[in-house]
């Protein structure tokens, strides 16, 4: 099976131009074949979050060269970025990061509606089948501020795979939840990963979860061990 | 659910999530476009009346002969002896009929009306009156002005012995429509008239001087024969009148003043209140450009977050400039639907109340339709122009640091 993503000595600095720079990456070689299901850890301060935002296309490296889904982004321009971005990657963030003003379902429905620029019928199908997926079905149409914490993170898992990504990029999604919720998204996202042969890299600080994925790649000071 | 595409329906439920600040900076752009609409309407309504009033009486531009000037060997300022300035007497345009020709090929001129005129008296039984004695063709001359409207009783009618006096006049001889006057100039030539009309052109003063004859009887009276001292021109646009005034000068020599002269603290005026109509149409539009811009500013950074979140989901930074900038054309748009229909209804309104002395309505309720468009079209650009900058901050958001606020 071939790679979704092929880091090769990614490199990332900030403050560059001024007398302090930080650099944060050094020289990140990574691959991430299709369907894989890795954990991402690290302490704080380690580069993880960096590390996935340049993966997710929302940061650029200072160097090194990145590949998604085959496609060289290392010199992309923004709006090309933009598209591959919205295509291949689906995003969970550690605050589920939902849109207020829009229902669960409007939610859901937001990365195909960006994508063709107009709500359809086959995005509005899609995005209840993905709510019933999560379970959600019967809160469609609430608003995010209706949902307990638990919830909101599947409607946003439910956004994530909103496109069928090959890859989904999640922040720490359990950092927030309690054990018993943590246990339910974690459970989603092998499900997922099992019957949609998404790939997911997950962020995460929790030893117990990390113990289940398939891998565990690990970042200390801002390379891989 | 209504199918809108993604800008416009996240532009709308922005718009439906800050409902406070959406209703209160509708309002602005209302009170706005309804100032402008209501001001320029007004103020063209009172201009148009005054206008109206002011030369209804006058022609817009009268060609005279040049005055008779002394003739020295040397210039003043070389002799000793004191010149007195010449006595100017009756004098005809030379060769009026040709001029009158040109004058009325003259771009811009609508009707030409040659006519003489000069003083005496007019009298019936003890009573006699000063006079300015006109002599004109009463159809050349109805089209300079419209005599019909102004006439109280009788005809505008000047042919053989008839005259047209004004009201003040027939009160002081004590005649009316049918009565006979006599008619006399400084040099003892006069005749008897029938008073064929009377008018009221709003002045006094005109009222009680003016008498209108036909050319034919002034010439004879004046002592001019074949011989006219004035064209009046009436001019298609009004504003214009100076400039063929200046034209028509250069080619005839003649002694040309457009009513521009003649009435220059009315054009003062008229100008004064068409800049302060313009200074409070800026202000306004500045007024209202900023209160557009500081609502979209603060929405932006309100929403930076939300901007983030679209950002990574796959919105072009195109794509969200758009969202703020239908914000901004959605103020302008429906602001200026709503400030028409309230300047409507001012004006409907003020027509109502204000009165002029005579009773009719001071205002009218009726509206120019391009002053409305206008009005529409210049919100609509300032809601756009005022959105660009915060929707550009928006668009330029990284969404990395946006998500992370």
């Amino acid at each position: 099976m071939g790679n979704i993503v092929e880091l090769t000595q990614i490199r990332k600095s900030y403050g560059e131009g001024t007398p302090v720079v930080t650099e944060v990456l050094h020289g990140i070689n990574l691959a991430i074949s299709e369907g894989e299901f890795a954990a991402l850890t690290g302490p704080s301060g380690s580069g993880k979050s960096t590390l996935l935002n340049i993966i997710g296309l929302l940061e650029q490296a200072s160097s090194g060269q990145l590949h998604i889904n085959g496609q060289d982004a290392s010199g992309m321009i923004e709006a090309k970025l933009t598209a591959l971005r919205g295509r291949t990657i689906g995003f969970i963030f550690q605050f589920h990061h939902l849109l207020p003003g829009f229902s669960a379902l409007e939610n859901v429905m937001m990365p195909s509606i960006i994508d063709s620029g107009w709500p359809t019928t086959q995005a509005q199908d899609d995005a209840m089948r993905l709510l019933t997926q999560v379970g959600l079905k019967d809160a469609a149409h609430k608003r995010p501020s209706q949902l307990s914490g638990g919830m909101q993170q599947r409607v946003a898992i439910a956004r994530a795979l909103a496109l069928s990504p090959r890859l989904i990029l999640a922040d720490e999604p359990t950092g927030n939840l309690d054990t018993h919720s943590a246990n339910d998204i974690f459970e989603l996202l092998e499900n997922i990963n099992r019957e949609q042969q998404s790939a997911c890299l997950i962020v995460t600080h929790d030893p117990a979860l990390a113990a289940r994925c398939q891998r565990r790649i690990q970042i200390v000071d801002g390379q891989l061990i | 659910m209504v199918r809108l595409p993604f800008a416009l329906m996240v532009c709308l439920r922005y718009l439906r999530e800050g409902r406070m600040q959406t209703l209160l900076i509708l309002a602005g752009v209302t009170g706005g476009v309804a100032v402008i609409i209501f001001l320029t309407t007004l103020i063209s309504q009172l201009q148009a009346s005054i206008i109206d009033k002011t030369l209804g009486s006058q022609a817009h531009i009268v060609l005279k002969a040049p005055k008779a000037a002394n003739r020295t060997t040397l210039p003043p300022e070389q002799t000793a002896a004191i010149i007195q300035p010449r006595a100017q007497r009756l004098q005809s345009i030379n060769q009026w009929a040709a001029v009158a020709q040109l004058a009325s090929q003259a771009p811009g001129v609508l009707a030409v009306s040659p006519m003489l005129s000069g003083a005496g008296f007019a009298s019936r039984a003890d009573a006699s009156q000063p006079i300015a004695m006109m002599g004109v063709d009463a159809q050349a001359y109805q089209r300079i002005v419209g005599m019909q409207k102004y006439l109280k009783t009788g005809r505008f009618d000047v042919s053989g012995t008839h005259a047209v006096i004004g009201v003040e006049l027939a009160k002081d001889l004590g005649v009316t429509v049918g009565d006979k006057i006599r008619l006399v100039t400084m040099d003892g030539r006069g005749d008897l008239f029938s008073v064929a009309g009377v008018f009221d052109i709003g002045n006094r003063d005109l009222n009680r001087r003016w008498v209108y004859t036909s050319v034919k009887v002034a010439q004879t009276l004046l002592d001019l024969p074949g011989g006219i001292t004035q064209i009046d021109l009436r001019v298609d646009n009004l504003f214009d009148a100076e400039t063929i005034a200046r034209r028509l000068q250069a080619l005839t020599g003649l002694s040309v003043d457009s009513w521009m002269q003649t009435n220059a603290q009315l054009l003062s005026a008229l100008n004064s209140q068409s800049i302060s109509n313009n200074l409070i149409r800026a202000f306004v539009t500045a007024i209202v450009a900023v209160g557009i811009a500081s609502v979209l500013v603060v929405s932006v950074v309100q929403k930076q977050k939300e901007i983030g979140i679209l950002r990574a989901m796959g919105a072009s930074p195109r794509r969200i400039m758009s969202v703020f900038l239908l914000q901004g054309g959605f103020y302008g748009l429906i602001g200026s639907a709503l400030g028409s229909a309230l300047s409507l209804g001012l004006l409907q309104f003020f027509s109502r109340i204000t009165r002029n002395a005579d009773g009719s309505a001071l205002v009218s309720p009726d509206v120019d339709v391009s002053v409305v468009i206008s009005a529409c079209a210049l919100a609509l650009g300032v809601g756009l122009l005022a959105a660009a900058l915060p929707a550009r901050r928006a668009a330029r958001m990284d969404p990395v640091q946006a998500i992370r606020v």
